[in-house]
């Protein structure tokens, strides 16, 4: 347990600092978005073993959201972060209610074919910017306090929200409503048989996680400056779940370490070897569901167990 | 036994009139008319196939009637949703052994506890809010012999235990009406003897129908004996009644699955 807390010191003072040791910002922000979305992932599929196949859908609407109330609507950057979020909130309320009924496949496809209606909307409606997307986001000042221009500016709020989120995610698995969302996932049926109305829990699990990869996705539209339809594609709910199985379902840390993996190897093998890098990510990801398929955080875990 | 709340007049608990489950065509479970007496141990017997899970999967609704009523206490349960049953006091376990296998043993009685809380909700507020409950979720574990197992994963339990645990959580609940499904299946002598004396004990302030399969079990602790065969009710009685029933007589010697004890 205590090499568990020096561990995430560590990683903390690392982020802290790595603006210092020369990794670029944006690199470092955009990996921060896609580890908090994969963090947000986790929740639902970790702790509610609820597989959905169309997460993108909320980390692409609050992305747009957000940067159209930036563009359209000239709001300061915490009020359109809380509009994407609610968006998403909202959309992940109406994609769960109608998802939960299902299980296991079915919950998986209804969630991607309802996601695909969330692609759709982004690419025809007036207001999305179609193919292109909204360009020129600007990213403006905090609260019209503090301008998040430069970049390490925007690092910090970007690793604040993101170190607020991972906190959050902790509280919530380890809360009441977290004992009782585990205890469905491991048995429903015994569940009801306590008594719980599973599908409200359920409801506010995926709610929760709907919302907080809204967040990662709205901060990414300001990070990055603009917004693409490659935001709300089915790729990305792919990636989403790549990152979380990768690094390891139902642990903290895996998902931070699924998304790191996946966005390096984007980031840096794409200049080497191009289109290629999409086929090397998929036999990454052979490889761990043939061989380790705890992820890397998980089998890890699982090997100090052990000893 | 407990003042006894508003209920059928004569004294039962639950009762069902003609229940009725059809799967496309198949007839499971077929106008059933059961009477469970408030403070019994009432037990469902009969070949394999006769329809004792479908009746207990009707009963806590997990499968919906396709005719008849159940009543529970006097009133009509017959569509209630199965959580709903739960909360009234109707409290099942599973035929194959119904723990939360990653949460701890104490976390799985608590699980029971916790909506007493009315925070199962708040998923903001921290977990150690729920440690109020561990004293009295102790308590139920000491009486299922699992106290010094309070902090081992419940996957870890050997199957005895798992199920010892299973009968610790239903008591949380406090239920008046225990459904147990087979509640002895596939143990050993030892653990069959623990569980039995466990329902034994179980039952002082509660009503318990199960389904056993044990008919030494069943002679031991049941006060009223319900035989059903192809979904019908063909018996009801005494241990000493119903096994002198030449109708079960036939159903057991005919079946393949002839049970030992009920024809000594």
């Amino acid at each position: 347990m205590r090499s568990t807390g020096l561990f995430y010191a560590l990683t903390a003072l690392f982020a802290l600092c790595a603006p210092m040791l020369g990794l670029y910002p944006v690199f470092m922000m955009q990996l921060l978005c896609f580890a908090m979305f994969a963090c947000a992932y986790n929740l639902l599929l970790g702790f509610g073993r609820m597989l959905s196949f169309g997460h993108a859908a909320f980390f692409g609407s609050a992305a747009y959201a957000t940067s159209w109330l930036v563009t359209a609507h000239a709001w300061g950057p915490a009020a359109a972060i809380l509009g994407g979020v609610v968006v998403s909130g909202a959309l992940g309320l109406a994609i769960g209610a109608i998802a939960i009924r299902r299980h296991g496949i079915y919950f998986a496809m209804i969630t991607l074919a309802l996601a695909q209606l969330a692609y759709f909307v982004c690419l025809e409606a007036p207001f999305t910017g179609g193919e292109n997307g909204l360009q020129g986001v600007p990213r403006g000042s905090l609260l019209g306090v503090l301008p998040l221009r430069s970049d390490l500016a925007m690092y910090y709020l970007v690793l604040a929200a993101f170190l607020a989120v991972f906190v959050f995610i902790r509280r919530v698995v380890h809360s009441p409503f977290g004992q009782v969302l585990k205890a469905i996932r491991d048995n429903e049926s015994r569940a009801i048989s306590l008594g719980y109305d599973i599908s409200r829990y359920k409801l506010v699990a995926f709610v929760l996680s709907a919302t907080l990869a809204g967040l990662a996705g709205s901060l990414k539209a300001l990070v990055l400056g603009f917004v693409t339809l490659s935001d709300v594609q089915q790729s990305t709910s792919g990636e989403v779940i790549l990152m979380t199985l990768l690094g390891g379902t139902g642990t903290f840390f895996g998902p931070i370490v699924g998304a790191a993996l996946v966005v390096t190897l984007q980031q840096y093998l794409s200049d080497i070897v191009g289109g290629w890098v999409t086929a090397i990510i998929g036999a990454v990801f052979v490889a761990c569901v043939l061989s380790f398929r705890r992820g890397i955080v998980g089998e890890l875990a699982a090997l100090r167990l052990r000893h | 036994m407990a003042a006894a709340p508003p209920s059928t007049a004569d004294g039962f608990i639950i009762e069902t009139r003609q229940l009725t489950k059809e799967f496309s065509g198949f007839v499971a479970v077929s106008n059933v008319d059961l009477r469970v007496r408030r403070g019994q141990i009432h037990a469902l017997i009969g070949p394999n196939g006769a329809g004792k899970t479908t009746f207990f999967n009707l009963l806590t609704k997990f499968l919906i009637p396709t005719r008849g009523q159940i009543i529970y206490r006097g009133e009509d349960i017959t569509f209630e949703k199965p959580a709903e049953v739960a909360r009234r006091g109707i409290v099942r376990s599973f035929q194959l052994s119904a723990v939360f296998p990653h949460l701890t043993v104490l976390e799985n009685v608590r699980i029971a506890l916790q909506r007493s809380l009315a925070t199962t909700f708040h998923f903001w507020k921290r977990e150690s809010t729920l440690e109020v409950l561990n004293a009295r979720a102790v308590e139920l574990l000491q009486v299922v012999d699992l106290g010094a197992f309070a902090s081992v994963v419940a996957v870890e339990l050997p199957y005895g235990r798992k199920r010892a645990l299973e009968i610790a959580t239903t008591l949380a609940m406090d239920p008046e009406l225990m459904l147990l499904d087979e509640p002895t299946q596939g143990m050993g002598h030892e653990d069959v003897d623990r569980v039995t004396t466990l329902i034994k004990q179980a039952s002082a302030n509660r009503t318990i129908l199960m389904v056993e399969h044990n008919m030494e079990v069943v002679a031991m602790i049941a006060d009223t004996i319900t035989v059903l065969q192809r979904g019908q009710i063909i018996a009801s009685g005494s241990y000493a009644e119903v096994a002198r029933n030449p109708l079960v007589i036939e159903a057991y010697m005919g079946s393949t699955g002839a049970e030992p004890g009920m024809t000594r």
